[in-house]
């Protein structure tokens, strides 16, 4: 039940509404109740943010970033100097020899082909374990180059967007779910993997490693979509590589946590998600428990974490945290 | 029977919202999915019909296999092997070789692209250069042959602005070199018999029994892997040696 809800979300239902005060621990609903009313709130938020906004952090964007750059050029450098230290591309490498598949790339294979190798199995159980092991879709912001150029197609957007040139128009968040199944299919049905036509990482990783193609004028389009239709459409709704990864990370250790005790339900937080739905329990009395985790779709990309101005947003390693200090 | 109509069903603002974002979500499903089953005309109409690197399975399985990695291109050591581009559908990343412009000449001994290959695409079966089964070399313009015409090659077999390698067994095993930096001096043109990796496979055969009529004529034989070392070196442009692809290559 606890580990069903956050999947159903993650497949495009909405999440649920508000819930009743007696389904809560007795603690959280102590807290609840303690944030009720009180005096000079609207001063004490302001001044909390505005001592955020004076050491405004943007550590975990920036370490990403690092890490997107520095992953993939690798693979570029270590092909244009030979290396072979990490040989391929995203879709499949041989890191230090080991063979490493990504997850969907080897699922569509292995729909359309129909045989399986015994090194696309190596290569995708190593995956498997090493993306359980880091949280799933950190896949998506830690590493997949498309991420990066759709983040900075995100920061135009919501500057077209405050200047009223551009407006977001949503999608319903099933349509990634659906089109996972259709792409799953197709593969299956026609022996072709037909998502990797259109697959923005492959295309990338490639164009990066071996040289730029027509290819390119697919995510170009996709990033003019993003910049003038919809804020983040292929991540939040098309790729089913994240939601591979989702499905990956349910379980996985690494999370981001929620911590209600400081939080002041200010909402910053989803403002800069790319899948706000899995903050829903940082919304007023929508915490069940003191401590909550954060969904599997969650990329942990670390924005919220950067923003929040109470640090009630963090990382955090599942099973670790009787070792470190008790906050 | 009521006649009177009924009232229009007052939708709230939200549940016009959500009916629109729900038009748009199919929208964008039907254009993701439209733009990926475009792929479908390249391959099925045959725009390309491409040379496919050693090993390769036959053309659908071999596209449905292929994980568009490009390993294979990572380990060649004469950079033989290229990846389709988006106008190629289904082929975008997959590997080919273009033999005119660099063919494989089996310099890496071990079919390093078999070995490299993570999903078998490549099929792993093969051990051997011999047992490839890329295509089949035909003379396809034996008034343009050289051999035939009783010409000679005197210096560079494609020019000094030609691109690719081979690795001359005579110069140095292991390091390709430019096939512009190559001189010839033959007084009958065997290129294709001469630089063909496979022995056997090609050889030129003599017109006339009298001594004095050198004119010959290349001929192919069953031991032909259809590397397209051939269609390279030929020196003749358009090449009058071409490699065909073979429709259905053999498991070995």
């Amino acid at each position: 039940m606890a580990l069903l809800d956050p999947i159903k979300v993650m497949l495009g239902r909405q999440p649920g509404r508000r819930p009743s005060d007696r389904s809560m621990d007795p603690a959280a609903r102590a807290i609840h109740q303690a944030k009720k009313g009180g005096e000079g709130k609207k001063e004490r938020v302001a001044a909390i943010k505005a001592e955020r906004d004076l050491h405004r952090s943007h550590k975990w964007r920036n370490r990403r970033w690092a890490s997107i750059i520095i992953v993939n050029l690798l693979f570029v450098l270590s092909f244009q100097f030979d290396v072979q230290l990490i040989e391929g591309s995203l879709t499949a490498s041989r890191v230090i020899g080991f063979h490493f598949a990504d997850l969907n790339a080897a699922l569509q294979v292995m729909l359309a082909y129909k045989e399986i190798l015994i090194n696309l199995v190596i290569g995708t159980v190593t995956v498997l374990i090493m993306w359980w092991l880091l949280g799933g879709r950190t896949f998506c912001s830690w590493v997949c180059p498309y991420h990066l150029l759709a983040e900075i197609a995100e920061f135009i957007h919501l500057k077209l967007a405050a200047a009223n040139i551009v407006r977001d128009f949503p999608l319903h968040r099933g349509l990634r779910t659906v089109l996972y199944a259709v792409f799953a299919l197709l593969a299956l049905v026609t022996g072709y993997t037909v998502f990797e036509a259109v697959s923005p990482v492959g295309i990338l990783s490639r164009a990066l490693i071996y040289g730029p193609g027509l290819a390119l004028i697919w995510v170009a389009g996709l990033l003019l979509f993003e910049v003038f239709i919809t804020r983040r459409a292929w991540c939040r709704y098309v790729c089913p590589i994240g939601l591979t990864y989702g499905f990956v990370g349910t379980t996985s250790p690494v999370h981001v946590k929620y911590n209600l005790k400081e939080c002041l339900h200010e909402g910053d937080c989803r403002q800069v998600c790319m899948v706000p739905h899995v903050l829903e329990v940082t919304k007023k009395g929508y915490a069940t428990l003191v401590n909550e985790g954060i969904g599997p779709d969650c990329t942990r990309c670390g924005l919220c974490v950067d923003i929040c101005p109470t640090h009630s947003l963090t990382f955090d390693i599942k099973g670790l945290n009787k070792f470190t200090k008790n906050d | 029977m009521n006649s009177e109509p009924i009232p229009p069903k007052k939708l709230t603002r939200q549940q016009r919202r959500d009916r629109r974002a729900m038009l748009r979500s199919l929208g964008v499903g039907i254009g993701v999915i439209g733009a990926a089953l475009l792929g479908f005309f390249p391959v099925v109409k045959e725009w390309m019909r491409r040379l496919r690197p050693p090993g390769a399975l036959d053309e659908a399985p071999f596209l449905a296999a292929c994980i568009k990695c490009g390993q294979c291109v990572q380990v060649c050591p004469v950079q033989a092997i290229k990846l389709g581009d988006l106008d190629e559908g289904y082929g975008v990343g997959v590997p080919y070789v273009d033999a005119r412009a660099q063919a494989c000449d089996f310099s890496c001994d071990a079919v390093q692209c078999v070995l490299a290959c993570p999903t078998g695409a490549l099929s792993h079966a093969i051990n051997a250069k011999e047992e490839v089964t890329m295509g089949v070399a035909r003379l396809a313009r034996p008034s343009a042959c050289l051999a035939r015409l009783g010409k000679g090659v005197k210096g560079v077999a494609r020019g000094r602005d030609f691109g690719g390698v081979h690795r001359y067994a005579e110069i140095d095993r292991w390091t390709p070199v430019p096939v512009a930096e190559y001189e010839y001096d033959l007084e009958l043109c065997d290129l294709c018999a001469r630089e063909c990796p496979i022995e056997g496979a090609i050889t030129i055969e003599r017109l006339n029994i009298d001594d004095r009529d050198l004119r010959g004529s290349p001929v192919v034989f069953d031991k032909c892997v259809g590397c397209g070392m051939c269609e390279m070196m030929c020196p003749t442009d358009p090449p009058a040696i071409v490699v065909d692809i073979r429709e259905s290559r053999k498991e070995a």
